[in-house]
């Protein structure tokens, strides 16, 4: 296979600022998402997600001139999500310059808002975000909404098998038992939800060390994001890449400047 | 000179062929799109859905004027599809024999790819010939695609290959026509790369 595996920053947006990201490294302003954005693509960054959480309208204002500013300078896929209610959400973003949106808890709320955002702009611009936790339901993983505040008592994987009908591009499965801990992915999260989906997996949540990675591709991922391994400077897109590629899988290693 | 016809991100389209100095405008008037000095055509949804954006702003008779004319013309991703004969790809509502004819500047048709993991999201390699002129000076990098549909075989001008399941055409250059299967205003430095090398010869 020739298509290279693709490692993603994610950036949580907080009316303006990275709020994960106080410690980056070699940064004079270190919260600034445009900045950002731009260090991790001259680092190999294969995409860039932004996730906004800031709970205002006016947050949302300023997140919509972050993406704005950012792919007038960033060449590379840019995916944003957090609050996105309607096709007019995802209008207004991918107008700004977004390519595509990850959706959470409005479609949970709402399943058929999958289906028209896919009519209206191709399913190839929704990542369905799902944020899982191992629970007491049918395949033991229950998805959550609200940033994994909420427990919704529904399965993950009976969840993931409509929304793929409903017409997603892709998937970004966050497991929220191992967000933030840097204790690896949730591997077996991955193979449940690999085994009954065909859109690609991005594994999130949990990424520390680098055997994390390859663990998680074996299990069945596509593509790797990443938040605090990268931001507190734990770990390169470049040592990653490096890691990967010896242990034998395809990454994109720019040589253009 | 970017074809609007359709939502969609046509600002990081433009943003990035603005990088080679040119002035870059969107726009659906037939009269501009017909004389600009080069003219992309970005790919909006399906196929079908696209075809009827296009038409809705004779975005097709612009095409066939251009191509006729010998005007530069560059289709990115379904706006490459759509320049066969033919495409496949079913649609959400509006199905139609009429939509699923493309501009048919080349014939053939657009067919699924076959793969376990669709859509075909992500850095992939190219096979170009070695006189190409679109990739002079570009070699061994990845440029980006999304896409679940291609054109398998291809008969016309400087064929590039790519393989993702099966093998698909993932450019062409057609004397005054290109088209690529990936987007190089998503490719990072070497899809800037490419879209200087176009630029150069309008």
């Amino acid at each position: 296979m020739t298509l290279s595996i693709r490692i993603i920053p994610c950036l949580d947006v907080e009316n303006g600022r990275v709020v994960k990201g106080v410690n980056f490294r070699n940064l004079v302003d270190a919260g600034d998402p445009v900045e950002m954005a731009g260090l991790y693509d001259s680092e190999g960054a294969d995409e860039l997600t932004f996730l906004d959480i800031s709970a205002s309208s006016s947050g949302r204002a300023t997140t919509l001139d972050i993406v704005r500013r950012t792919a007038e300078q960033v060449f590379i896929p840019l995916t944003v999500g957090g609050g996105i209610k309607s096709a007019a959400d995802v209008d207004a973003l991918l107008r700004a310059g977004a390519d595509k949106v990850s959706i959470n808890t409005a479609a949970i709320l709402r399943p058929k808002l999958i289906a028209e955002i896919a009519k209206a702009f191709g399913s190839q611009v929704l990542v369905l975000s799902v944020d899982a936790q191992r629970a007491k339901t049918k395949s033991g993983f229950e998805v959550t909404t609200h940033g994994g505040r909420t427990g919704t008592g529904q399965d993950a994987l009976e969840w993931v098998g409509e929304a793929c009908e409903l017409g997603i591009g892709e998937i970004l499965l966050n497991s929220m038992d191992a967000d933030g801990t840097q204790s690896g992915y949730d591997l077996e999260m991955i193979r449940a939800v690999r085994r009954i989906c065909s859109v690609p997996i991005i594994a999130s949540g949990g990424a520390g060390k680098l055997d994390d990675f390859s663990l998680a591709l074996v299990a069945g991922a596509d593509a790797l994001l990443a938040a605090s391994a990268f931001h507190f400077g734990r770990l390169s897109i470049g040592q990653v890449k490096d890691y990967l590629a010896a242990a034998g899988y395809c990454v994109r290693q720019p040589s253009i400047q | 000179m970017i074809l609007d016809y359709g939502s969609g991100n046509l600002r990081s389209a433009q943003k990035a062929f603005a990088t080679t100095g040119e002035e870059v405008v969107i726009t659906s008037d037939f009269k501009v799109g017909v004389e600009a000095a080069g003219l992309v055509v970005p790919g909006v949804g399906a196929f079908q859905r696209c075809m009827q954006g296009l038409k809705a702003v004779k975005g097709d008779e612009i095409i066939r004027i251009r191509v006729a004319a010998g005007q530069p013309t560059w289709g990115i991703c379904v706006g490459m599809q759509i320049l066969f004969t033919r495409g496949t790809e079913r649609s959400f509502d509006h199905n139609s024999q009429d939509l699923q004819q493309g501009v048919g500047v080349w014939q053939g048709s657009i067919e699924k790819l076959q793969a376990p993991i669709l859509p075909h999201m992500g850095w992939n390699t190219v096979s170009p010939p070695v006189d190409s002129k679109l990739f002079g000076g570009i070699e061994n990098e990845s440029f980006y695609f999304v896409h679940s549909y291609a054109a398998k075989s291809a008969d016309v001008g400087q064929i590039t290959w790519s393989e993702y399941g099966d093998r698909f055409v993932s450019a062409i250059e057609d004397g005054s026509v290109t088209a690529t299967q990936f987007h190089p205003e998503k490719s990072g430095r070497a899809g800037l790369a490419l879209i200087e090398n176009w630029v150069a010869e309008l």
